[in-house]
């Protein structure tokens, strides 16, 4: 089995939902057009909320900083429209919560043009090119949005040998790093070989779901003989873009709990993320527009669009011709990470790299049996947990045992146990539940 | 979107689930076990319908009666109590008297299901405990065989009436396993094949056990290797003993065909309740399985063995359970 998983380029285990990326893989990426009111919320990240540098009535131009990191795990949040600032204060969230926010309306008479101030990376040193990341409010933009700069900042003693580039793209619908893979080549290409030579890293390879085989063929033609890129076709499964997944099915190395990439000599950034570096360094333009894909049986007209971050969800949706009668549900990111929306009025954030309306067939769930103990979740979890018993566990509430026994700590919450339970349990929900008990209980104890 | 905007449903991800769910696995079970059912009916004559929807009647009512009053449509519409009465009306001699066996529908769903906590808690096979208990309770009606006969027929022993001595009227026969034991007498294999011999209403036709399991294995229901691992160790075990003693001991065939061997290591052994979760714990059983039945079969005092070889093995599921846990990705890489 391990032999065949090798040679098939993958890791073990995982689930083969439908990937459903027909609708968008064709479609050229096209630009959403400015709206008038944008929304930046301030926490959009993981790490510190960035710390506002505007107040309402400012004048800000495209591309103007108007927070600044509020830590080092923390970055920068620009304005993505030419307008003026209306206030900083509580707005809507995708979540249905309330937070902090800028918000900037934006100048219906501007054209939103960009001078273009190359910036000569070259030059930078190590920790100037760290800081410039971090200015720059790039994040990874797979969906995690996790700060990218924190993952160059390498400890003395370790080192990076390969650079890892992740257009797995392992949830279904989603087709925006496929497209950015055939349409921004050379920006991919060129991004990687600035982080590529800041890290010291000896290699670059892009590991790419062969679902994609347009990316594949446009990033080999692409690769000039004698650079030290390899593209690396990898089996379609889920979830196949998870960092230590990806790292598994690439290098064949398995990165120790608790451990990071780093620690096996790999730094992992999404196809998006090292795009947006790109455009960092060659135009001065800091992250403020995405590519989204918008699709699902829901939407009349699914595309690919860059999205200026801060547009309302609605927006996006109405640009694909609005939600059909039948929308159930609408999801910000993949259809297996990805969150329900509660309001549509909420904001594009730099993790959302998907809009998903679906219908009652993709959501509908089954009423809820008892575990038989079927081991279907068992042969899913890629992590090799056991997510019966953790389910089995958390409803007796014995979260220790959870952790001690069991490794529940280890779980990623990619999915594939609740996705292949035909009891229809809940299984990552009892498992954040837990998770969420034990980091409180941890935080009492110290 | 000038019209209202739909009303959005928010609930936790993944927000795709497959389609498989666990009533659809019990119609799976129901489907797969259709060809042998008709075939035993076939052979053994109405009786053994009767002896098989009493069982369902047993097994359904309890079910019904232990449910919370406010689901029991949900504990019936499962699938599950109906599945377990019928596997257990397959494992019965067809001319069982009735009464016992919708006693024996009421102890599997009763005893070997609702007091552990219901669907998924229970330790043994609830089938296999009903079937035990019967075999305990009356050994003799559990053990006496009808020949196939006419359809219409139907035995008196039938409608015997409770705590009565029974007179058999029917053309009785000893099983082929019986015939085996304790007069070395071999039965034909295509016989064994086709279910043209006596035995348990449904254990008769391996060839249509068979086609279940592989539809079963199709569906993704059936764990492959439990019946691999139960057959491949008997036969291996079998030969061996054949190899050592043509005379005395059974060949590989007969052990694989004749009696409850195929029933119970497609259908009752892969219960995924009752069986390990992990792959390597599921080997160990499927073998420990194997290597009981043989040894029951040919050095024990009963002529079947692949009850008692489930539910032993069925015993030390949460033990295997626990030694057979994989390793986490990630973890303990210095022992790989």
């Amino acid at each position: 089995m391990n032999l065949f998983r090798r040679l098939n380029n993958s890791f073990d285990h995982g689930v083969f939902p439908h990937h459903h990326k027909e609708q968008t893989e064709q479609l050229a990426i096209q630009r959403l057009p400015f709206g008038k009111r944008f929304v930046m919320p301030l926490g959009q990240h993981v790490g510190a909320p960035a710390k506002p540098i505007v107040q309402a009535g400012d004048a800000v131009r495209r591309g103007q900083m108007i927070a600044e990191p509020g830590g080092f795990v923390s970055v920068a949040l620009h304005s993505p429209v030419t307008g003026r600032v209306t206030g900083v204060g509580s707005e809507r969230y995708a979540d249905g919560t309330f937070q902090e926010a800028i918000v900037i309306e934006a100048d219906q008479y501007d054209t939103q043009q960009m001078e273009v101030h190359p910036i000569d990376w070259e030059a930078l040193s190590i920790e100037e090119f760290i800081s410039e990341v971090q200015r720059a409010g790039i994040v990874g933009l797979g969906g995690a949005a996790f700060p990218c700069h924190v993952k160059y900042a390498i400890p003395d003693g370790n080192r990076i040998r390969s650079l890892l580039i992740n257009g797995a793209e392992c949830e279904p619908y989603l087709t925006n790093d496929h497209r950015q893979m055939m349409e921004q080549t050379e920006e991919l290409l060129y991004g990687a070989e600035i982080v590529r030579q800041k890290l010291g890293a000896e290699e670059i390879v892009i590991g790419v779901e062969k679902n994609k085989p347009g990316a594949i063929r446009a990033l080999q033609d692409a690769i000039k003989p004698g650079q030290p890129v390899r593209v690396m076709p990898l089996e379609v499964k889920y979830p196949q873009g998870a960092e230590k997944m990806l790292i598994k099915s690439v290098f064949d190395v398995e990165v120790p709990a608790g451990k990071l990439p780093r620690d096996v000599e790999v730094a992992v950034n999404n196809v998006g993320t090292i795009i947006a570096i790109a455009e960092y360094f060659q135009t001065g333009k800091p992250l403020i527009e995405r590519v989204v894909t918008v699709s699902g049986p829901g939407v009349s007209y699914p595309a690919n669009l860059i999205v200026p971050l801060g547009t309302p969800i609605r927006e996006v949706l109405e640009f694909a011709g609005g939600l059909t009668s039948e929308t159930r549900q609408v999801v910000l990111g993949g259809p297996m990470m990805g969150d329900s929306i509660a309001d549509l009025d909420a904001p594009m954030l730099k993790g959302s790299s998907g809009v998903l309306a679906l219908t009652e067939k993709e959501t509908g769930r089954p009423q809820e049996y008892s575990c038989i103990r079927c081991g279907r979740c068992v042969e899913a979890c890629p992590y090799f947990l056991n997510p019966a018993r953790f389910a089995r566990l958390a409803k007796s509430r014995m979260y220790e045992a959870m952790a001690e026994s069991y490794n529940v700590m280890d779980c990623v919450e990619c999915g594939c146990c609740t996705y292949s339970c035909p009891s229809g349990i809940p299984i990552v929900q009892h498992i954040r539940t837990a998770k969420d008990h034990l980091r409180s209980m941890k935080g009492k104890v110290q | 979107m000038t019209q209202k905007d739909p009303k959005l449903l928010i609930q936790p991800g993944p927000q795709l689930r497959q389609q498989m769910t666990t009533p659809v696995v019990m119609r799976d079970v129901w489907y797969a076990l259709t060809p042998a059912t008709l075939a035993g009916i076939w052979f053994f004559g109405l009786g053994a319908l009767l002896v098989l929807l009493t069982c369902i009647a047993g097994a359904v009512l309890t079910e019904w009666y232990f449910a919370p009053e406010e689901k029991r449509g949900y504990y019936i519409g499962d699938g599950s109590a109906i599945l377990t009465g019928w596997l257990l009306g397959l494992t019965l001699p067809p001319a069982l008297p009735l009464w016992m066996a919708f006693i024996g529908g009421v102890v599997a769903v009763g005893i070997g299901k609702t007091i552990w906590g219901g669907m998924g808690a229970n330790i043994f096979n609830p089938a296999l405990v009903g079937r035990a208990f019967l075999l305990a309770t009356f050994p003799i009606a559990m053990t006496t065989w009808t020949a196939p006969g006419d359809f219409f027929t139907l035995s008196s022993s039938l409608f015997a009436l409770p705590l009565m001595q029974s007179t058999v009227d029917t053309v009785t026969q000893a099983s082929p396993l019986g015939l085996m034991k304790f007069e070395q007498i071999d039965t034909p294999f295509v016989d064994l094949l086709f279910g043209n011999t006596s035995g348990s209403l449904g254990e008769t036709s391996g060839l249509l056990l068979i086609l279940g399991g592989i539809y079963l294995w199709w569906r993704r229901d059936l764990d492959w290797r439990i019946p691999v691992g139960i057959l491949g160790t008997a036969i291996i075990f079998s030969s061996i003993l054949f190899l050592v003693d043509a005379d005395k001991y059974p060949g590989p065939i007969f052990t694989t065909f004749a009696g409850g061997m195929l029933l119970g290591a497609i259908f009752m052994a892969t219960d995924p309740v009752t069986s390990p979760l992990t792959k390597k714990g599921t080997w160990i059983f499927a073998v420990g399985i194997g290597i009981l039945v043989v040894l029951i079969r040919v050095f024990g005092g009963f002529p079947e063995g692949i009850m008692y070889a489930i539910l032993l093995m069925n015993a030390a599921t949460p033990l295997i359970d626990s030694y057979t846990q994989p390793r986490v990705f990630g973890r303990e890489l210095d022992s790989k």
